[in-house]
């Protein structure tokens, strides 16, 4: 466990998370970061040439690629509540993380959401895909939620989602928006 | 005719539910369901409901199938990871149980066993895109082949009065987009807003693609309309006008009243295009319900033998 005397940091486990309870139960977040600068941060992070240069860049170091991941922890952790399951939906979730959906249902809410938005397990909790439509559809996005999510990839926890975005190691997560049957 | 070809030849379908008994036998199970047969074309076997322990749905399954009857195994994600699910599925496939109903399942929080670990290591629609492979393109998650595959029919569930509204009907167009047949919804009171999902679920063309059967429940008592309206049910909303209905008769007439409102719905679901039939959610009923469907005008159709012939339910 990460003490507080350390000043280097070995690589992220998952139950090196201080902060989260052991083992790290998943809770609903509230995304800290209003949908619209989310949005907006999503134009800065889509793959492009320069950041696509850095990924590249950053990997070629394992201290940078720490440092990196770190960075990206501590961040995303602050605004969405962020557990690094290595492959991030939240470019199609309205910024809402479906990984403290209690169940970890990537693909929608439950059937147990309360009248009121309610998240069945945690009750004074508000469910984070209804959270997510909101968002979404609040930057008219909410086509986004259509799309069919894979299943996760569970050896991929602590990794980097923002680097295996930028490298393309990212795009079979999810599929269309149109609800034909896609393949697996 | 199997309830794969009844839904395919557009007959008004009705499927019941029935929770295997905590024991080793399955013997309950078998005696209820020879009380269905005749007035249901299929029995749904619940996985551990509530996330309280009860003999396995497959095992329930084979009790149905022996009473005569077609069985429709559930099979929730939250007690086993994809490995598991697969090879389950695999193994009920072999026995012959072809119809399937993927869902989530309730969170271990709710049931007699709190402490234990939720898996979900697949969701829902993720189950179904992965069932569907199986049968479709004979092949595992992993790629690897399977020989023979499946020859299975997949449900899935939907609560079209859970939030977001605006939502609900595409999440059951994922679900129909990631295999499923047919679906079958948490229970029907209000009847308008089910009325608009099936429009919305119309809307996205998906209605050829799949058929929907409304979850119809009948309240008994006062004691039952008090907890199922005090949200302590996952997922159970009953609107206002149909509680002061049943209030309104009184303690000693909720049955009745909770009965005849059933078959109301049951008879306005019907006339809704696109709703292939009802899923009766009445477990502990079984006695009333041909009555109940009597009521709704739905009665035993000819052509629905009293007792299909011994081991062929699940075909």
């Amino acid at each position: 466990m990460g003490s507080v005397g350390h000043v280097t940091r070995r690589p992220l486990r998952l139950w090196e998370n201080t902060k989260a309870a052991y083992p790290p139960a998943p809770v609903p977040v509230r995304p800290r970061l209003s949908a619209r600068v989310s949005y907006l941060l999503q134009k800065v992070l889509r793959p492009n040439p320069v950041n696509r240069r850095l990924g590249a860049l950053v990997e070629r170091w394992p201290t940078a690629r720490k440092l990196f991941t770190e960075a990206e922890r501590t961040s995303k952790e602050r605004l969405f509540g962020c557990r690094m399951c290595g492959q991030c939906a939240l470019p199609v979730t309205g910024y809402s993380c479906p990984m403290g959906c209690p169940k970890e249902l990537r693909n929608g809410p439950c059937g147990g959401v309360g009248p009121d938005g309610a998240c069945e397990v945690y009750p004074e909790k508000r469910c984070v895909w209804v959270v997510a439509y909101e968002r979404a559809a609040s930057q008219g996005a909410a086509a986004d939620l259509r799309r069919l999510q894979r299943p996760v990839d569970h050896r991929r926890w602590g990794e980097s989602s923002w680097l295996n975005y930028w490298q393309g190691r990212d795009e079979g997560l999810w599929t269309g928006d149109d609800l034909v049957s896609p393949p697996l | 005719m199997s309830l794969r070809e009844r839904l395919a030849a557009g007959e008004f379908t009705v499927t019941a539910e029935l929770s295997p008994p905590r024991g080793a036998s399955a013997a309950p199970v078998t005696a209820r369901a020879e009380l269905l047969c005749g007035w249901v074309d299929a029995v749904n076997i619940t996985d551990n409901q509530g996330s309280h322990v009860r003999l396995s749905s497959w095992a329930g399954a084979l009790a149905v199938r022996d009473a005569g009857l077609e069985p429709i195994m559930q099979m929730t994600c939250r007690d086993r990871n994809r490995i598991a699910l697969q090879s389950d599925l695999l193994g009920a496939a072999s026995l012959g149980l072809r119809n399937v109903l993927c869902m989530s399942g309730d969170h271990p929080k709710f049931g007699d066993h709190p402490g234990a670990k939720p898996v979900f290591d697949l969701d829902s629609t993720q189950l179904l895109w992965t069932l569907r492979t199986m049968r479709d393109e004979g092949t595992l998650m992993s790629g690897r082949e399977l020989d023979p595959p499946p020859d299975i029919f997949l449900g899935a569930v939907e609560n079209p009065f859970a939030p977001p509204e605006g939502f609900r009907a595409e999440r059951a167009g994922k679900k129909i987009a990631a295999g499923a047949q047919f679906i079958q919804t948490q229970y029907v009171f209000d009847v308008p807003l089910f009325r608009r999902w099936v429009a919305g679920l119309g809307e996205l063309g998906l209605l050829d693609r799949c058929s929907v059967l409304a979850g119809v429940g009948v309240i008994r008592s006062v004691r039952a309309l008090d907890f199922m309206a005090s949200g302590r049910v996952p997922g159970v909303q009953i609107p206002q006008d149909v509680q002061r209905r049943l209030r309104g008769a009184g303690e000693a007439n909720v049955g009745a009243e909770g009965a005849k409102l059933a078959a109301e719905v049951i008879a306005a679901v019907r006339q809704i295009p696109g709703v292939a039939g009802v899923h009766l959610l009445t477990a502990g009923y079984e006695k009333h319900i041909p009555e109940l469907l009597g009521m709704a005008g739905v009665g035993r159709p000819a052509g629905r033998p009293a007792t299909v012939g011994k081991g062929r339910g699940g075909d």
